[in-house]
């Protein structure tokens, strides 16, 4: 490819358009379904019920500590479908190019989407492009949409966490809401943090070798732990209580947290899981995350209680209690 | 573990705690003049495991709250002037003005930039040549010397389009101020360990001398302010008012005479404007005559219609310690982060706020 920069003509059916697809996306994302050549992907499906989701990228800066905009986009969508216990069949990636942004960029996260997908092993079946004029975007929007298939007897619900539940998560929070933010105010650490971006569904399959008997599970993403807890607790009129010295929060990212006035509750995670199970089974559950990478720094951190439905409460390190409120308006600009 | 980590530890609380209760004596009242204190203190829940004779009290520190809506007016009809960009802090924006926030005059259309330090502010001006960047600086003591050094950069680099519309003000007037007026009883004082470790925390000495309260320098860890409460207490039973640093591996008794010596270059005491005290003397930093090229005040003198307060708001009366959040009826029902009357609910460091986010129903 010759042109060192998207052009409109990148975006308008002409040859241009058609020799970024040939020679740029398909033989990045090349599959069976893609070979098709059709305006729609087909696929057999095997029993069961169908999980369908999408998600849109818009993350400043689209290079960060640990990862970019195309993993991102790959991963959210793939624990999206994760979290509801579906096995990804595919993806669809829609773009939305700027006039201007430079190939070698766009080459770039093309190329870590596909080592994405691959890695996961979900395939991108279908796909679009779009360029609009300069300024009508910030370089790269990415939509993904995904489709999976939830197996028979697994009911993971938001509104299924019951009182004496157990809450736990699979890893250290915080990480990406770091990665992201210290790259946007232009901050270096001793010891960089790195985004957590990564696929869940493995993780997930192996929890659910365990038993299928998982009340809730979902990534917390934007809003961090702090606000998925809460819509849990609001979904299920329950009350969920969380001890402080339980979170596992890295010291680095405790360190930028005090630097730039952040609270790792509410920062964005884009590799983590928090599941509400039965008791009894938490352990087992644990036991199986620990031997998974994803799941490496598995841990429980608190408990679904019957008194004070909708309210989260966290038992503080010295031994107080406080609320653990919504984000309300925005700590922070947009984190992902 | 870390030095972090080894400050948030519960077993290190515990015995502070234990020797908190079990000290005995009668009701006392502490309070803390710190934002960042205030914060710190509800996020680690310590009001909560505070026993019943202690009852603890947040003072006027969070510069976005104490800073007046005249002030604030006169920030929003500097943004309005052809060819300015104002820039100030991002928590800035949403605070209610007399008329209007900053926030509002934005979405009017007007540049307001946000950004995170005075040397933010810097860089926009290098980056515009063709526009005069005004910041809108408030703070104490801890963002004074940012403030100076951006103002001799600007002067060594012979910037002609920055300015600086300083409201900055002084802990130490407004603590004075606010005992002075005595409706509030205050038998001890966590004393800011941001401030002190510019001023130093000799600055502090006033308290016992000249007041007869205990204070202790606290850092902002649950287990420093512990720490600190243990102090004051043990001050106030033992009837033996003293200053103690219990921040001292970052706070000196002096402070940073570098930093403050760059502040006392640049700057010069004048009156301030304090929501809730009204004006309070030699209490804000004002640039020297030296400086005037730099000062927003001398280069865009302006005409500013007298101010105005929401009638429901108590921010006032919840910066002097005399009422709580949970006294102003507009709290959590027509005020709250989403849609602020006062400035003590947008700041992260106002204590309605805090109330809101750690103590909204009781735990
Ligand atoms: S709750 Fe709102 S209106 Fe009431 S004092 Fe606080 S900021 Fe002002």
């Amino acid at each position: 490819m010759s042109d060192t920069h998207i052009l409109l003509a990148h975006g308008s059916g002409g040859t241009r358009m058609h020799a970024l697809i040939r020679d740029l996306f398909l033989p990045a994302f090349d599959n069976p379904y893609l070979r098709q050549g059709n305006d729609q992907a087909l696929f057999e499906t095997p029993s069961g019920r169908i999980a369908f989701t999408t998600d849109s990228y818009v993350v400043q800066p689209v290079i960060f500590p640990g990862g970019t905009i195309g993993e991102l986009a790959v991963h959210g969508t793939i624990n999206d479908l994760a979290v509801g216990g579906a096995r990804p069949l595919g993806l669809s990636v829609g773009m939305i190019l700027e006039e201007g942004l430079e190939m070698a960029l766009l080459e770039d996260i093309v190329r870590r989407m596909k080592a994405a997908s691959e890695e996961a092993g979900v395939p991108v079946v279908t796909g679009d492009t779009k360029v609009v004029e300069r300024g009508s975007c910030d370089k790269i929007f990415i939509n993904t949409s995904g489709v999976g298939i939830v197996p028979e007897g697994v009911n993971i619900d938001g509104a299924a966490a019951r009182h004496g539940d157990a809450v736990i998560i699979s890893g250290s929070i915080g990480d990406h809401g770091v990665a992201v933010m210290s790259e946007r105010r232009g901050v270096q650490f001793s010891t960089p943090v790195v985004s957590d971006t990564q696929p869940l569904h493995k993780l997930v399959r192996r929890m659910l070798g365990v038993t299928k008997d998982i009340h809730v599970m979902r990534d917390p993403t934007r809003g961090g732990v702090a606000t998925t807890l809460n819509e849990i607790a609001g979904q299920s009129r329950v009350g969920i209580e969380i001890d402080e010295e339980a979170l596992p929060v890295s010291d680095e990212v405790n360190g930028a947290c005090d630097l730039l006035g952040l609270d790792p509750l509410y920062l964005a995670n884009e590799g983590k899981l928090i599941a509400i199970l039965p008791d009894e089974h938490a352990e087992s559950v644990l036991d199986a995350m620990r031997a998974t990478p994803e799941g490496a720094g598995a841990c429980r951190i608190g408990r679904v209680v019957e008194d004070r439905p909708g309210i989260v409460r966290m038992n503080t390190g010295i031994g107080g209690t406080r609320i653990v409120n919504v984000l309300s308006g925005e700590m922070l600009p947009r984190i992902c | 573990m870390s030095l972090l980590a080894s400050f948030r530890d519960s077993a290190r609380a515990k015995p502070i705690l234990e020797r908190i209760r079990a000290r005995r004596g009668g009701p006392v009242s502490i309070m803390e003049f710190c934002g960042g204190h205030t914060v710190a203190i509800f996020r680690s829940g310590i009001r909560s495991v505070m026993p019943e004779r202690v009852r603890m009290l947040s003072g006027p520190g969070c510069p976005v709250c104490v800073t007046s809506n005249a002030d604030l007016d006169r920030a929003a009809a500097l943004a309005k002037l052809p060819g300015v960009i104002l820039a100030t802090y991002g928590d800035m924006l949403k605070v209610p003005g007399s008329h209007e926030s900053l926030a509002e005059v934005k979405a009017q259309g007007y540049p307001v930039e946000v950004v995170y330090s005075t040397l933010d502010a810097l860089k926009l001006a290098a980056a515009h040549p063709d526009r005069e960047i005004v910041f809108f600086g408030i703070g104490f003591e801890t963002t004074a010397p940012a403030a100076a050094a951006a103002v001799l950069q600007a002067e060594a680099k012979k910037l002609r389009n920055f300015s600086l519309c300083s409201v900055m003000k002084l802990t130490i007037p407004g603590a004075k101020a606010l005992l002075s007026m005595g409706e509030v009883n205050v038998d001890g004082v966590i004393g800011p360990g941001h401030v002190a470790s510019i001023i130093g925390a000799d600055a502090w000495r006033f308290l016992p001398e000249e007041y007869g309260i205990p204070v202790a320098i606290s850092g902002f860890e649950p287990l420093d302010l512990l720490a600190a409460t243990d102090a004051i207490l043990g001050m106030i039973d033992d009837g033996a008012p003293d200053l103690v640093n219990t921040y001292s591996r970052i706070v000196k008794p002096e402070g940073n005479r570098k930093a403050w010596g760059a502040v006392e270059r640049v700057f010069e005491l004048r009156g301030a404007s304090w929501r809730g005290f009204g004006d309070i003397p030699a209490s804000g930093l004002a640039l020297r005559e030296e400086f005037a090229a730099f000062d927003a005040d001398r280069r865009f003198p302006l005409d500013i219609p007298p101010s105005e307060e929401h009638p429901a708001c108590r921010c006032g009366e919840v910066l002097r310690g005399v009422a709580e959040p949970t006294d102003c009826t507009a709290f959590g029902a027509a005020c709250t982060p989403e849609h602020p009357l006062g400035p003590c609910m947008v700041s992260s460091e106002g204590s309605c706020a805090a109330y809101y986010h750690y103590k909204r129903q009781a735990v």
